[in-house]
This record gives C-alpha cells, structure tokens and sequence, in this order.
C-alpha cells in the first residue's frame, strides 16, 4: 500500500514545493499592494523560455545565472511600467493593468516561439534518475522541497530581521506613514518584486526539469494553483502560501494516486471553494483592512 | 535672523475644494508655535503640505533657507521635518521597538540610536514595559506615546504635531503637553495643531487662528488667549 501511494507522495512534495516558489510571488505583492498580480505566471513561463533560448547559445552555468537576471529584471519592468503609475488610481485600474501585462506577454511569446512547444535544456545532477524505496524519480523531486524551505526561511528571515524586511512590513500597512519615516515606497515595492520573480524564476527551473517543454501559456495552470495556494494559505502570509502549496501539491497526486487523474485540477479549484466557504480568510490569513 | 520656517501664501486644492486660500505663517527656531482651528479649517492640510504628502497648488515654504515645496515626503524628514500625524497612525504590525527604529529610518549612528531608543523608554516607562508587543495591541494612549517617540527618533529639528492630545484622558493629555513642554527646553521647534486650543495656546509662543482656509488672527498664545473672540469661538467654557 505505502509502496503504491509513496512515489505519489514524493511528486506532490516536489510539485508542491513548486508552486510555493510561485505562490511567494503572488503572496507578497498583495501583501503590499493589495494586487493580484495576473502577470506573475507569465513571467514564470518566460523564464522558462529565457532559458530555452540562452541555453543555446552559451553553457548552462552562465545561462543559469543570466536567466535568473533576466526573469526578476522583468518583474521589475512590469511593474514599474504597469503598475507605479497607477499607483493612486483605483484598485480596480491596476488590477486591469495587470490581466493586460499578462496578455501582453503571452502573446509575446506566441509571436516569438510561433506558438510551439520548445524543449527545456536538461540541466545536470537535478535531471539525473534516483530511486528511493517504491520511487524511482529524478533528483530534482528531492532537491525541490529542500530548496523551498530554505529559500522561504531566508526570506522570512530577511523580513522579520532586516531593516528593509521592517520597511517592508511597514509599508504593507502603510504607504503615507511609511513615507513620512523616511522610507522610499518605491523602492520597496520594487524590492518585492524582485524578490518575487527571482523566486519564480528558481521554481521555473525546477518545473521544467520535470516537465521538460515550454508553450507560451503553460505557466497558467501552475501560476493558477500557486495563487488558489496563496489564497487557500491567506493571501499576504508568506507561511500560508508555503503551506497551501505543499497541501495542494500532495492531495492532487494522492488522487492521481487513487486513479482520478482527471479531476486532480478540478479538486484544487472545489478544495479553494470549499476554504473559502468555512474560513474565507484562508489558514492564516489575518483580516485586512483596506488600506488608506 | 530669519524663521526657521517661512509658510508664504500657501495654496492647496483637493480637487475643486480650496482648503488652503493663500496662508502665511512662520517658525521660529525654538519657539512652539500652534494652530487652532474648527474641524475641517484646514489644518491636517497645512501639515501634510509641508510634510510633502500633498502638492500644493502655489505659494512658498521655505525650512532653514531652502524651498521644500518641489521635496517629497521622504525627502522633507531627510531635511530634519518629523511628524506625529493625524489619528496616531503607528505601525500595529511592528513591535513598539520596531515602531521607534523605524522613526530613525534615515540615521546611520546604530549606538546612538540605541541610545535614543532608551531616552523614550525613560520617558515613557509603558513602552519599555511593552517593548516586544505589537504596537496594534496597545491603549490609544499608549499608542500616541509611541507616535510621539517614533517622531522623536528622527531627531527632527521641527517637529509637527497634528492633534496629540486627541481621544486622550485628561491626564494623558496633560502629559503629552508635558512632554511637548520638555521637548522645547531641549530646543526642539514645534509646529502643534490641537482641538485642545486652551491648554494649546498655554504653551505656545506664537499662535494663528485658520478659519476655513485663511488665517484669520494671529499673536502670541497669551495675546489669543486673552482674546475675546478666540475665547468665544475656540475656548468655549474650558476658557477661564
Ligand atoms: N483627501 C481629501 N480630499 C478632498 N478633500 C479633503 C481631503 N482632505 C481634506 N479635505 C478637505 O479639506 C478641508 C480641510 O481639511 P483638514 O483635514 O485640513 O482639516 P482640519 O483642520 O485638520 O480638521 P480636523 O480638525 O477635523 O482634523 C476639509 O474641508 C476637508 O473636507
Ligand atoms: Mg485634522
């Protein structure tokens, strides 16, 4: 029995530490703007085929880094394009401006790629097979929840330790205030996003070793389960979306494990329903207030 | 020698609402100079314009010989301008401790800071005692002690108060005016804006009267006391 469902388990880890890679992103940009930001699996998916492309043209352990550059200098342009000037526009405006960013890009890479699946670079040591017990999987299934908990503790660290990580909390409950200590919002801001896209761009790389082709809008079904993560989780706690995401992660493959491949996804969505109906705060979410 | 603040027909608009017509006051270096007012005179305005959180519409504020209008707000406490705004406003997802570090933002002297950290706990014992607290946990008094430190962190060389004494007991209010009172004989300059105009207009040096975006009457705070309109209008029967 544990044989049959344990490798099932070990994916749902694994896929799970993917999507908290994401679901941060999400989490932390409504943590301080109150935003939702659409675009945020798009720029998932382009780094996916930043890599694709720079792969090609120079050896991986200058591609790894170049790629990572790219994707956050990205989710910097976009918002600071996108969204800053909105910045005293109605939510709803910016919320807008952010479904069309992730439309922009979309269609971007249709443009570029012509619309066809292109193959991830198998990068080494995570792509190489292992068997552990009932499971024989690649490394990159290990090296995925390993490198979550360590990258959120980080960040977790940063923003309950740090002076900018005190700034940013600051801000998350205060633009004006946060301004009359001295704080420069935008930058704060800016830093979220970095941090955020420099996260996807990680989970990116573990994603794709595991699913090995990029499409222009195959960051959409991972992107929408990370952000029903950061929901389920409480959307703006950084824990919450970890958590959520490792739940969701392991449930839809524990059902691929009981044989209901087809209504894994489909589970996702009535799991977020169902959160909201009982506790529509999700697991940790503390209830907001509209910020001034 | 010239005031440390120069406020020359200073105009704000809110949209189509003129809530500044053209104000002019100054500040003089160590002087608490007040501004009393009904609700919605324009007061908060004032502040906030020099405070540069909103945009004026024209006029001159001139702090220590420069022109602050084109400065945003961050750039306005850089000059040495701090603020206890409107309603407290503390950080309630920080700490009292973390509240007081982020008044000193913009300083480098880490020891020192420290160091400054511990005079407001002298002086306000409650929030040493409640230093790893959440600020959103504590009393409205208590939180307006933290607003009044948190300010004091910036070691601000003018220090704007907007209605300290607001929702206070009338003993926590005759401590924050103490406290206002020593806060000058260590040679702070103090802009303070206060429903409280009597006890306001007690410690002042120098007071203006804003009516509905003008500056009707100004003098010292002995002269408005003894005046019989603003004794009508603003001192009401607290007025002795
Ligand atoms: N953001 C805003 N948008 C539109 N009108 C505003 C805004 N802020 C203030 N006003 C208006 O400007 C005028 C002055 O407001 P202000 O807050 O300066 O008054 P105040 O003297 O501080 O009053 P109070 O004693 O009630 O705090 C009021 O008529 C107010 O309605
Ligand atoms: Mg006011």
């Amino acid at each position: 029995m544990f044989d049959k469902i344990f490798p099932y388990l070990l994916a749902g880890v694994s896929v799970g530490g993917q999507y908290a890679l994401i679901a941060v992103g999400y989490t932390m940009v409504y943590g301080i703007l109150r935003l939702i930001n659409f675009a945020h699996g798009d720029i998932f998916t382009a780094a996916g085929f930043f890599m694709v492309y720079i792969s090609a043209t120079m050896p991986l352990y200058l591609a790894i880094p170049l790629v990572t550059v790219l994707t956050v200098a990205l989710g910097f342009t976009v918002e600071r394009v996108a969204y800053k000037p909105l910045r005293t526009a109605p939510r709803m405006s910016i919320m807008i401006s952010a479904i069309g960013v992730s439309y922009l890009l979309q269609n971007l890479m249709w443009y570029i790629t012509g619309g066809l699946a292109k193959q991830y670079p198998v990068l080494p040591w995570i792509s190489d097979s292992i068997t552990l017990g009932s499971a024989s999987t690649k490394v990159v299934t290990i090296v995925t929840p390993i490198l979550t908990i360590v990258l959120v503790t980080a960040l977790v660290m940063l923003i309950q330790r740090t002076k900018i990580g005190m700034a940013m909390r600051a801000v998350s409950k205060d633009f004006e205030t946060a301004e009359l200590m001295g704080i420069k919002i935008n930058s704060v801001i800016s830093t979220t996003f970095i941090i955020g896209s420099f996260l996807a761009a990680v989970g990116s790389m573990l994603y794709f070793t595991n699913y090995t082709t990029v499409t222009p809008t195959i960051g959409a079904m991972p992107g929408l389960k990370a952000f029903v993560a950061a929901v389920f989780g409480g959307i703006g706690s950084i824990p919450g979306a970890v958590v959520g995401a490792f739940i969701i992660g392991i449930a839809e493959n524990l059902i691929r494990a009981m044989g209901y491949t087809t209504f894994s996804d489909a589970f996702t969505f009535a799991l977020l329903i169902l959160i909201l109906l009982v506790k529509p705060t999700g697991l940790f979410g503390e209830k907001t207030s509209e910020k001034v | 020698m010239s005031s440390m603040l120069i406020v020359k027909d200073l105009k704000v608009n809110y949209g189509g609402i003129e809530a500044l017509k053209g104000i002019s006051f100054e500040v003089e270096q160590g002087q608490i100079v007040t501004l009393i007012g009904a609700n919605g005179a324009g007061k908060s305005t004032t502040l906030r314009a020099i405070s540069g959180l909103v945009k004026t519409a024209s006029g001159a504020i001139n702090f220590m010989g420069r022109d602050i209008i084109p400065f945003n707000a961050q750039q306005v406490v850089a000059e040495g301008i701090a603020m206890v705004p409107e309603g407290r406003r503390v950080f309630e997802n920080l700490t009292v401790k973390e509240n007081l570090k982020i008044g000193a933002y913009l300083r480098k002297d880490r020891e020192e800071i420290e160091a400054g950290i511990e005079d407001i706990y002298q002086r306000f014992p409650r929030l040493k005692e409640r230093e790893w607290q959440l600020a959103g946990t504590l009393s409205g008094g208590e939180q307006q002690m933290l607003a009044v430190g948190r300010a004091m962190m910036a070691r601000p060389k003018l220090l704007m108060m907007d209605e300290p004494s607001l929702g206070l007991a009338p003993l926590v209010v005759k401590d924050i005016f103490a406290i206002i009172r020593e806060l000058k004989s260590e040679g702070i300059t103090i802009l303070l804006i206060e429903q409280n105009a009597n006890a306001a207009l007690r410690c002042a040096d120098m007071a203006y009267v804003l009516e509905t975006g003008n500056i009707t009457m100004s003098g010292t705070g002995q002269a408005l006391l003894a005046d019989q309109r603003v004794r009508d209008a603003y001192l009401g029967s607290t007025a002795r």
